[in-house]
């Protein structure tokens, strides 16, 4: 059971949580602007890191919230944690 | 004669408190403070159990989890437990334990016979014997199935009570051995928070299979320091049995099982679920056993429980003994024996030197000591009887030609020590290969974790002792985040030097031409023979020999077996056992009962719990069926009398299109939605535009997912500038509320707009048919409910019977019809006031199943039953919902060549040409009627049902391209084979113009 730091909470059960997938990919302005592959891309295409990745958790059993993960899909290590709209600074990594 | 193995004085148990115990109906006695398995040989018993396979006679090997053999029915009834070790159960007064896996008795068992045939049954036998034909394993299995197996798994309710714990410690120690309890004390002294975990019922570990005096009264002071100190919490009788991520471990508590009759509110079992900020092994090591012919015997025992039993007992477990070893610490077990009174007639070491000073004494004794000779067979029925000796040339290999036979009812082998490197490998350690001491030892900590004492090969106590005092320092200090510097990891190797108890490997006698038996897997009954055979037939991995061979797979893990028959396969193989390696150490360490790993949440409730409305003791009592709709229990038709299904809801279909019918709809998921940002919001949800709604009206919405396909879908209302009140599926309520937060914390922060899930809180009741205006004219308070006053798709906040309601007027039947929504508590109160101001008009109450054919009837989807998660709004024919001018979630997909294509399926009606035929829901439709397979579907039926309204059947598909279809035939073709000609139709089938829900 890994222990997962929300970042709005501090740390938790892994049961609380849910993942969302990859962090980061934001919702194009003007989706009719986009061809289709464009649009494919944004909705289909994710990286599956294989080692660091950025994710998205929820605190589904928590309070609720979103956040970013840190998480090595190898040894499944969480890294830091932080809120939406938040970014890493990649040296402190 | 009672107790003839017991010695006069001596052990830890308490002699003033005899208590008696059946074993296989013999009623025996002996002390509190016994185990069964020191009960028995006080006894004078030895044989208490038959192997799996040969059902050959088995006795007691070991005194703890590591026992293989001696496993039995413990207790009867609800309370038994199958496969229990009798070296860790304890013996109370009216036990009763019966061996397994033999029939009729031990003694003489009738399905011995299967070891006359042991020639034709090897490695894989079942494999390779039973897998032609394929069809009549069923009957192999059941003639295996009785012949191997162990104890029964009782199938009564379990009355007993289990609990769970949740906690934490700054230092979790496993074990109270001479190590653990070092390291407890060493760390609750530096300040820690230590929880100390034994699964034995008293601390001592390795001390109490000893006699010296010195380590005795340490071993007492030290238990009186932990028991006083408010930093140590013990855990008797306490397994730590699994080791997960983030120093996350589980422990097994056994609270009453070796009392007598626990009182019914004391809890059987407590599982710890444990967080620890730094964890100390002290897990001991476990003495392995040597690989000889007929090395299974009753009275073949390990050093190390010769000397607990002893020692720790005041047990004999023999009389005459011979002791076979490949190091030093079994000649202390010959010395304890000599204490006792046992005769020992020899000690065989493989080895060309022993202890000195031990070996000496010995002699003195008359003790033969037999330097570089090995034990290669025992001989004996249900005991040993005697044992074969050979000198070992260079090689290893016994010179056969010179054989000395000893006679004795006791061998004491000690083949070495493997450290319990279970836990360590469990937190996702790598044991490694450790030379020196002929072992596995942990390998770097991944987790929060050190390995001290016999554990980590330190063997010797002193060294134990002395490295549990550095390390629980060390784990105290980083646990509180001290500065320190104390280092555990450089000087945790052996503390004395390399090698401390003299170990030279050995692992199996090499006696190619016996026909002996030589057992490696005792409870398996996986020989040496049997990994030479896998070896030859191309069997290099341990995983996959273990599988193959059963190696390890029995309820002790293979913690006697596992080393010795890598070490074979290695030999077999010409490498060395560190590029063997070892299996993998899964959770748990030692079997755990369901009981204690399911606690108290026990039953269907908690299984998948039931949500019931505030209306349902009256649907209870109007004699409702019910169906399950997600988590929800609603009224799916109330029969009255016998009427079956198909006249109730006919009945009920037909109130509601005549008079007026009442429906539980609380179900319904309701969110509410506040804040400036709500309507823009909305206009992301939703395909259609929100902007434009007045205050007081309500709008039915789609809901994509980004990919365009229908998600869920609704009616929301607009109570207030800033303020909407949103419904959504009963089965996607919180799909959606999840959904939407999504969107709004994660892609739009900026947007100030927040929800609120109020399903439970409302009570929705329909009221749908002609009359329904007048049923709520006369249960309104406040308001004009006039067409003009209280128009179609607009709701109103009045009161009803005296009650604040929001009432609604929206229809899911297509008739006119209002949703009156009440604050829950008041529910049923308004319930039965409506339900009594519609009697005069015929007010019927109906289910589920009418309010599908209902909606139906008027072409309304079901979003997961017509839709199936790759539909969208145009295939849906509802082209009118979808916002030309806004963006939307899902929108910019709508336009992808895929979601274009003319061919996609689309949702029509469908009118059978023989109007009684209902078609199945799910079935297939085809062009042509022809069955020539395979066939091309071009759909399928999505619902369908007998419309009582219409006197004919309707159904609503999905049919490629059905849009431009409409009027062609097509074809349902069943499972009989039967093809059901039907006309794809609008999927409106009653009042298209929709007038009757604007009356």
């Amino acid at each position: 059971m890994l222990l997962i730091n929300c970042p709005w909470c501090g740390p938790r059960e892994e049961s609380e949580f849910s993942c969302g997938g990859e962090a980061h990919i934001v919702r194009p302005l003007e989706p009719e602007a986009l061809s289709d592959e464009q649009w494919a891309d944004y909705l289909f295409m994710r990286k599956n890191i294989k080692g660091e990745q950025d994710e998205q958790w929820y605190h589904s059993a928590g309070c609720r919230r979103w956040f970013n993960a840190q998480r090595n899909t190898v040894t499944y290590k969480f890294g830091k944690t932080y809120k939406p709209g938040e970014f890493v600074d990649e040296d402190e990594v | 004669m009672s107790q003839s193995n017991r010695l006069s004085e001596g052990g830890q148990i308490d002699r003033t408190r005899m208590v008696t115990f059946r074993f296989n109906n013999r009623q025996l006695t002996a002390y509190a403070g016994d185990t069964v398995a020191s009960a028995l040989l006080a006894n004078g018993i030895h044989l208490v159990a038959r192997s799996f396979k040969y059902h050959r006679p088995r006795g007691i090997m070991g005194s703890g989890a590591e026992e293989p053999c001696a496993m039995l029915q413990v207790g009867w009834g609800a309370k038994s437990v199958p496969n229990g070790k009798a070296t860790q159960v304890e013996v109370y007064e009216g036990l009763e334990v019966s061996s397994v896996n033999c029939w009729p008795n031990v003694e003489y068992d009738l399905f011995s016979f299967s070891e006359l045939f042991s020639a034709i049954l090897p490695a894989g036998f079942y494999y390779k014997t039973f897998m032609y034909p394929e069809k009549w394993w069923m009957h192999y299995e059941k003639w295996i199935r009785k012949a191997a197996g162990f104890g029964v798994a009782e199938s009564e309710v379990d009355l007993d009570r289990y609990e769970k714990v949740n906690s934490w410690c700054d230092v979790l120690v496993v074990g109270g051995g001479p190590a653990g309890l070092a390291a407890a004390k060493s760390a609750a002294d530096a300040g820690a928070r230590v929880v100390l975990a034994d699964e034995k019922a008293e601390l001592g570990g390795g001390l109490l299979r000893s006699r010296n005096a010195q380590q005795q009264t340490w071993l007492a002071e030290i238990r009186k320091q932990l028991s006083k100190s408010h930093l140590v919490t013990v855990l008797e009788r306490t397994t730590v049995v699994g080791y997960y991520d983030a120093n996350f471990l589980v422990m097994n508590q056994r609270l009453t099982d070796h009392l007598p009759a626990a009182s019914a509110d004391q809890s059987r079992e407590r599982l710890w679920r444990t967080r620890a900020k730094q964890v100390v092994l002290a897990t001991g090591a476990i003495e392995r056993p040597i690989v000889f012919g007929n090395n299974d015997l009753p009275g073949i025992m390990l050093c190390s429980a010769v000397s607990e039993y002893i020692n720790r007992f005041a047990v004999t477990p023999g009389r005459r003994a011979v002791v076979f070893t490949n190091n030093d610490s079994a000649y202390q077990c010959a010395v304890d024996m000599l204490e006792a009174g046992v005769e020992v007639s020899a000690v065989i070491d493989v080895r060309h030197s022993g202890p000195n000073e031990q070996l000496e004494l010995l002699q003195t004794r008359g003790v033969e000591i037999k330097l570089g000779c090995a034990v290669i067979g025992a001989k004996g029925r249900n005991r040993v009887g005697s044992v074969k000796v050979a000198s070992l040339a260079e090689n290893d290999v016994p010179l056969t030609g010179s054989t000395k036979r000893y006679s004795c009812d006791l061998l004491a082998v000690s083949g070495g020590w493997s450290p319990a490197v279970h836990l360590h490998a469990q937190s996702g350690g790598k044991p490694k290969y450790d030379q020196d001491n002929s072992c596995f030892v942990p390998g770097d900590s991944v987790q929060q974790e050190q390995s001290v004492g016999a554990a980590n090969a330190n063997f010797l106590p002193d060294d134990a002792i002395a490295e549990g005092v550095r390390i629980g320092a060390v784990a105290t200090a980083r646990a509180l985040g001290q500065d320190t510097d104390l280092d555990g990891s450089e000087e945790t190797a052996n503390v004395t030097g390399k090698n401390a108890l003299g170990i030279q490997p050995f692992w199996r006698v090499s006696d190619p031409g016996s026909r002996l038996k030589q057992f490696v897997d005792f409870q398996n009954d996986t020989t040496a023979k049997d990994i030479e055979i896998a070896a030859r037939e191309g069997y290099r991995s341990i995983e996959h020999l273990k599988r193959y061979t059963l190696l390890g797979f029995g309820t002790d893990q293979g913690k006697l077996g596992n080393i010795n028959g890598m070490a074979i396969l290695s030999e077999e193989l010409g490498q060395n056992l560190a590029e063997t390696g070892t299996t993998t150490f899964r959770p748990l360490y030692t079997p755990v009962t369901f009981g204690s790993i399911a606690g108290r949440e026990i039953g269907p409730q908690f299984f998948d719990p039931v949500r019931k409305t505030a209306i349902h003791p009256w649907h209870l009592e109007h004699n409702a069926k019910f169906e399950n709709v997600g988590q929800w229990k609603r009224p799916w038709y109330y029969p009255i009398g016998d009427e079956s299904m198909t006249q109730v809801v006919n009945r009920e279909c037909l109130a509601v299109r005549k008079q007026v019918g009442v429906l539980d709809a609380s179900t319904l998921g309701k969110i509410q939605i506040y804040g400036p940002d709500a309507s823009q919001f909305l206009n992301y949800m939703y395909t259609n535009a929100w902007d434009s709604l007045a205050i007081g009206s309500s709008r039915y919405g789609l809901m994509l997912g980004e990919n365009g396909m229908v998600m869920d879908d609704g009616v929301t209302s607009k109570l207030g500038d800033d303020h909407y009140y949103m419904t959504t599926t009963t089965g996607g309520a919180a799909h959606v509320l999840t959904w939407m937060e999504q969107w709004r914390q994660t892609e739009w922060p900026h947007m100030k707009v927040y929800f609120t899930s109020v399903t439970d809180q409302w009570v929705v009741m329909s009221i749908s048919g002609p009359k329904s205006r007048a049923v709520l004219e006369k249960v309104v308070d406040d308001i004009d409910v006039s067409n003009a006053a209280f128009p179609f798709m607009t709701f109103r906040e009045c009161t009803v019977c005296g009650v604040p309601a929001r009432v609604f007027r929206i229809s899911f039947s297509g008739e006119l019809s209002y949703e009156i929504n009440v604050p829950a508590n008041f529910g049923l109160h308004v319930w039965n006031e409506v339900f009594e101001a519609g009697r005069e008009f015929g007010m019927t109450p109906y289910g589920t199943e009418t309010m599908h054919v209902l909606r139906a009837e008027k072409g309304f989807i079901i979003v997961g039953q017509d839709t199936d998660g790759s539909m969208t709004p145009i295939d849906l024919g509802m082209n009118w919902i979808v916002s030309k001018k806004k963006d939307f979630l899902g929108k910019r997909s709508l336009s992808r060549s895929d979601c274009v294509r003319l061919d996609r399926k689309q949702f029509v009606g469908l009118l059978t040409e023989d109007p009684d035929i209902v078609l199945p829901e799910g079935a297939q439709l085809v062009d042509q009627p022809s069955i020539e397979y395979p066939v091309a579907m071009i759909g399928h039926v999505t619902s369908s049902y007998w419309s009582p309204t219409l006197g004919r059947s309707i159904a609503l598909a999905v049919v490629k391209g059905g849009h431009t279809r409409l009027g062609a035939r097509i074809y349902s073709t069943l499972m009989s084979g039967e093809s059901i000609p039907a006309t794809v139709a609008n999927p409106v089938f009653y009042d298209q113009q929709g007038e009757r829900q604007h009356v």
